[in-house]
């Protein structure tokens, strides 16, 4: 029991990290509030079928092998990310940060639609790999397959991302970035690469998030990116906006206080898991406004 | 005496800038009656439809203004308040024996209540404007961008409690029986009470402590200026009014639905305030205005408009998509709005008056 609570809190704590991540990086380059991130992921989901009203989804994409599937859908994420950058974002990188966010919700409104325009409004059912549904035992606990392969992706894209941030070129230039973006500029680093990649990067995290909910699920739904992209939200304010570690250890933190509401909570209160969860953010914010892991360049200086 | 003069004449210019502020809401109040008589003389039922529709959104958005274009802080939260007043609206006036087989977990106070619609609306406002005071001393202590990402926790709060609490609020199945009483007029007077509202608040000295604050932080605070309590006030000003908006939309259409407050009206809002420009009442009310205008033509294309033998629909959805391209052009080449921050005035010599100085 209680080791079965400590791998749903990863897995889903791992998801909201690697969401609240794609938020985060691009806060930290450009301040830009993505409230399209929840539609990238949609997107990317509904990019495995093929468009249609129908109840139960054809496979479009999704009928490649993983070994295609995987960088394909990777590619796609990163491609619509870059491509709004492109379009919406870069006209609009010297307007304020309040600007950018209206204009990413309008963004995230208008992906929905098209969603919505293309594929109708109901639920599909979409079976993408069921086999990983299937239980292993890991000691006492009965643990599907997929959480297990969502644990290791985790690890494997936060060490990969750590190592790309510390070791290489672009790693640097984002780094110098998101400290100060002026100052980056003025030593030498392209503004429209940084923030290019930055968007890439993003892209492609949602593209991941969409992989494992959809196999988690076995829906695609239009309003699926919102939740958990609110919940990534939440993991860069507590985590202090634009501190990429504080977003990852954020949304651990959130993954696992949402998998112990959904178990100790009583059975009444459960559909209010996410209300209570988010009240609770709000209360940490009350005593540390700046998040947890406030950024050096999160306070205004005179 | 030079020096005096001087003083005299600023004074005065100060005395006529105040008086043309206030000309503002009277000349928008103008502008909708004109609107609403148009309406009702010249146009069908359908029309007539539309026009409470738009004046439930002046009520709306101009109570949005309230806060978001005093504070300069983007605020996502506005729909839940409509969905609280909108319930709070419901629980007051529909018959009890409909509130007994679709509410049954009402407390019996509210159960067998059947109010009068205005005081059920003032109850509206009133407990939006309570949620407001109290989330808003929690959520407006955090800076502008964290502080609106914080609304949005709110708004998915409201909205989860509201599609679960099923005794309570229906869930996610429609509360229904709602009296349609909103006509124009009825709309026209609680748009009229919301401008007159915000241009009150934005000529008191708290509204001008809030500007103060939104164009620079740190100065304000140096000058002695409680950012938080003036935006508290604000919050909670404006959270009655939307209150009050989300009653009158739902005893417009008589059914009223979590769903029907969320991410939609909220992009609504939101749309017609930046459209028309945040930085001005009167660009609050063009703005309404002008997407009210274009969504009624395009809900009318996805109905199908017939040129010559062919029938011409857009698809459902791509009046969101056209509202959301439009709200990104203007945000990129026309980024302060239709309206750029300028309030509608009467001109300066008109409400000068005698004694006015000539200079």
């Amino acid at each position: 029991m209680s080791l079965q609570l400590v791998f749903d809190a990863l897995s889903l704590g791992g998801i909201y990290a690697i969401a609240a991540l794609g938020i985060a990086l691009i806060f930290g380059v450009m301040n830009l509030v993505n409230f399209a991130h929840g539609q990238f992921i949609a997107c990317s989901v509904f990019a495995l079928i093929m468009p249609s009203a129908d109840a139960v989804a054809t496979m479009g994409l999704g009928a490649l092998p993983a070994v295609l599937l995987i960088p394909a859908i990777l590619a796609f994420g990163a491609g619509l990310a870059v491509a709004a950058e492109a379009l919406v974002f870069r006209p609009l990188r010297h307007a304020s940060p309040v600007a950018l966010m209206v204009a990413s919700f309008a963004l995230g409104i208008l992906l929905q639609n098209v969603l919505l325009v293309a594929y109708g409004g109901r639920p599909k059912a979409v079976s993408l790999w069921p086999e990983l549904g299937s239980p292993v035992a890991v000691l006492s606990a009965q643990v599907p397959l997929l959480q297990l392969l969502v644990i290791a992706a985790v690890v494997l894209i936060l060490a990969g991302l750590a190592l790309m941030l510390k070791r290489t070129r672009v790693g640097l230039e984002m780094r110098a970035a998101a400290e100060d973006f002026d100052m980056a500029r003025m030593l030498g680093v392209r503004a429209n690469g940084v923030i290019s990649g930055a968007f890439a990067l993003s892209g492609a995290l949602a593209a991941v998030v969409a992989l494992v909910l959809v196999t988690q699920t076995g829906v695609a739904d239009v309003r699926m990116g919102g939740q958990i992209m609110l919940v990534a939200f939440i993991a860069t304010v507590v985590g202090g906006m634009g501190s990429l570690a504080g977003a990852v250890a954020a949304g651990l933190a959130l993954g696992a206080a949402s998998a112990l509401l959904q178990a100790f909570l009583p059975v009444d209160a459960r559909p209010f898991r996410d209300a209570f969860l988010y009240a609770l953010v709000i209360l940490v914010l009350l005593f540390r406004p700046q998040g947890l892991f406030a950024s050096v360049g999160a306070k205004p200086r005179v | 005496m030079p020096d005096s003069h001087v003083i005299a004449s600023r004074a005065t210019r100060h005395q006529v800038r105040r008086r043309m502020a206030a000309t503002t809401p009277v000349l928008l109040a103008l502008l909708l009656l004109v609107f609403v008589v148009a309406v009702v003389t010249f146009g069908d039922r359908a029309s007539a439809r539309m026009a409470s529709e738009t004046l439930i959104r002046v009520t709306l958005v101009a109570g949005f203004w309230i806060f978001v274009g005093n504070s300069g802080v983007v605020s996502f939260g506005h729909a839940a308040f409509a969905c609280v007043g909108a319930y709070v609206s419901a629980w007051t006036t529909v018959a009890p024996a409909m509130k007994a087989t679709l509410l049954p977990g009402l407390p019996a106070l509210l159960a067998d209540a059947r109010w009068h619609v205005l005081p059920a609306s003032l109850a509206a406002g009133l407990a939006a404007a309570l949620l407001a005071l109290v989330t808003g001393a929690a959520i407006l202590r955090l800076s502008g961008i964290a502080a609106s990402i914080a609304t949005f926790a709110f708004l998915a709060m409201v909205n989860t409690i509201w599609a679960n609490w099923t005794p309570v609020t229906g869930g996610t199945s429609s509360v229904v029986g709602l009296e349609r009483y909103v006509t124009p007029w009825v709309g026209l007077g609680w748009a009229v009470a919301t401008l007159a509202a915000a241009g009150l608040y934005a000529a008191s000295a708290s509204g001008l402590a809030l500007r103060a604050s939104r164009e620079d932080e740190v100065a304000s605070s140096a000058s002695g200026i409680d950012r938080y309590r003036h935006r508290l006030a604000a919050y909670t000003i404006s959270a009655f009014f939307c209150g009050v908006g989300g009653a009158l939309m739902g005893h417009y259409i008589g059914v009223i639905n979590p769903d029907g407050f969320y991410l939609n009206l909220t992009f609504l809002m939101l749309a017609m305030l930046v459209v028309g420009g945040i930085g001005s009442l009167s660009g609050a009310v063009v703005g309404v205005l002008a997407v009210s205008l274009a969504v009624d033509a395009l809900v009318r294309m996805e109905k199908g408009v017939s040129i010559g033998d062919v029938t011409f629909a857009l698809p459902p959805g791509s009046q969101e998509i056209l509202i959301a391209a439009a709200m990104i052009l203007v945000l990129i080449f026309r980024p302060a709005g239709l309206l750029a921050g300028r309030e509608i005035t009467l001109p300066a010599r008109w409400v000068a008056g005698r004694g006015a100085s000539n200079d």
